[in-house]
């Protein structure tokens, strides 16, 4: 185990390192948008590694209750809490990137209004897990917003998309044809962006494990 | 057939309750209409765009009362210990998560059936011009509204702030209801074609089967101890 995280400790700061080298270096400059798209990268990458994350989150709080490993619980806590940094990372870069590009901070574009109300979904799973004394409940209940919070996403997604068809003047975000250097940099990006979130998994899942247990030492001994 | 019975009992000590003490609804009904009047701020008097936002007022004060009801029948649950009390009874757990639900059901849906008509009196919109069919936005919304919030009300009165809680967790949870019921009710409200609020009463349809289902899954393994 420690000899896996200096290892992934190791290989998330080279991958960083070289996912910057990829992004600034060996991708071509945007001929329209100029160096602000460069953030697209880290921007995407964060975005998929915080839906990946809430996935973890989801798939765990499952198993929890299946299960009733409080190791699940763990799991789900500690990917829920790194989930909410990155979707926080991806409401930062967007505005900065959509400023420059569409002329406006903020639109209500569906992928924007879903990752917001997504980040809201899991502030509250994080706020709850404070507010809850007793172990066994703390979980449980973490756990229903954890699969009901995630089962959600996609109906808020569409219900949101929906809304905004009715309404066409949205600023439509120019995608499709993207050069294939930008696509090698964007995947290095992600690849770099997953090795941290493993990384940053084991030492928070630790620590998580860690607190479970002097907790109840406390309460052995109180 | 037990199951069922289970329900219509839990439903009925809670309408009983009501009838008695009157606490749940009443304070509901007042701060659904306190909503609507205070919002009326929100625009100029006789304004064009009045028949945009009004729909969103009343849900939004639907939304509101619904949570200081939720939060007020769970305490009294809670507080008497008479929760745990039936969680203990030898019947089906879900039955009593659904008991209720279908009581808090039926107590917004009396704030609303007193709201509405307050409401469309005093910012002279007639929501019933092109038939009855907001009923069932009124119903889809409200059920979904009851089944989660009723959820989350058993969760919120367990930590530490109470009713704090609630809304936090319950918002960005119903905001395809919200989004759906508002949506729809303003098709009607702007006279714009019936057919266009079909979509919106099938994602509240099936935002509403979704979750009665992941409640009903999630339900047994929560309370469990």
């Amino acid at each position: 185990m420690k000899k896996l995280q200096k290892f992934l400790d190791i290989a998330a700061i080279l991958l960083i390192v070289a996912g910057l080298y990829m992004a600034f270096m060996f991708a071509p400059m945007e001929r329209v948008m100029g160096a602000v798209q460069k953030i697209f990268y880290f921007h995407v990458a964060s975005a998929w590694i915080a839906f990946f994350a809430f996935f973890v989150t989801f798939v765990f709080s499952i198993l929890f209750l299946v299960k009733q490993n409080f190791l699940f619980d763990d799991i789900a806590e500690s990917s829920a809490e790194i989930g909410i940094m990155f979707c926080t990372i991806v409401l930062i870069t967007g505005p900065i990137w959509a400023r420059p590009i569409w002329g406006v901070w903020w639109t209500w574009d569906p992928r924007l209004t879903t990752t917001t109300i997504l980040w809201f979904i899991y502030a509250g799973y994080i706020m709850l897990r404070k507010f809850i004394e007793e172990a066994d409940k703390r979980a449980k209940f973490a756990a229903a917003i954890g699969i009901i919070g995630f089962i959600d996403v996609p109906i808020v997604f569409f219900s949101i998309r929906w809304w905004r068809t009715i309404h066409p003047n949205v600023v439509q975000k120019g995608g499709g044809g993207l050069h294939p250097d930008m696509l090698k940099a964007m995947l290095f990006a992600i690849l770099a962006f997953s090795v941290l979130y493993a990384a940053m998994m084991l030492k928070r899942v630790r620590i998580a494990s860690l607190a479970r247990r002097i907790d109840a030492l406390g309460e052995n001994n109180g | 057939m037990k199951y069922l019975n289970t329900i219509s009992a839990i439903v009925r000590k809670d309408v009983l309750h009501e009838l008695k003490s009157r606490e749940i609804v009443v304070s509901m009904l007042l701060f659904s209409v306190l909503t609507v009047v205070v919002f009326s701020f929100i625009f100029e008097p006789g304004s064009q765009f009045k028949n945009e936002v009004v729909g969103g007022i009343l849900w939004m004060s639907f939304v509101f009362a619904g949570i200081l009801g939720l939060n007020k029948s769970m305490m009294s649950e809670v507080t008497g210990g008479n929760f745990s009390a039936l969680l203990l009874a030898p019947v089906d757990r879900s039955a009593i998560f659904f008991g209720k639900a279908v009581s808090n059901f039926i107590f917004i849906a009396m704030v609303e059936i007193f709201t509405i008509p307050l409401f469309m009196v005093l910012y002279n919109v007639n929501i019933f011009a092109y038939g009855a069919m907001p009923v069932v936005i009124f119903f889809l919304g409200t059920y979904g509204f009851a089944i989660l919030g009723t959820l989350f009300s058993i969760i919120s009165v367990n930590t530490r702030t109470r009713e704090v809680m609630l809304p936090l967790l319950l918002l960005p949870i119903i905001v395809p209801i919200i989004l759906s019921s508002v949506q729809a009710l303003n098709i009607y409200i702007l006279g714009h074609d019936p057919a266009d609020a079909s979509k919106w009463l099938q994602l509240l349809a099936a935002f509403d089967a979704i979750f009665t289902v992941v409640v009903f899954a999630v339900f047994d393994f929560i309370v469990e101890d």
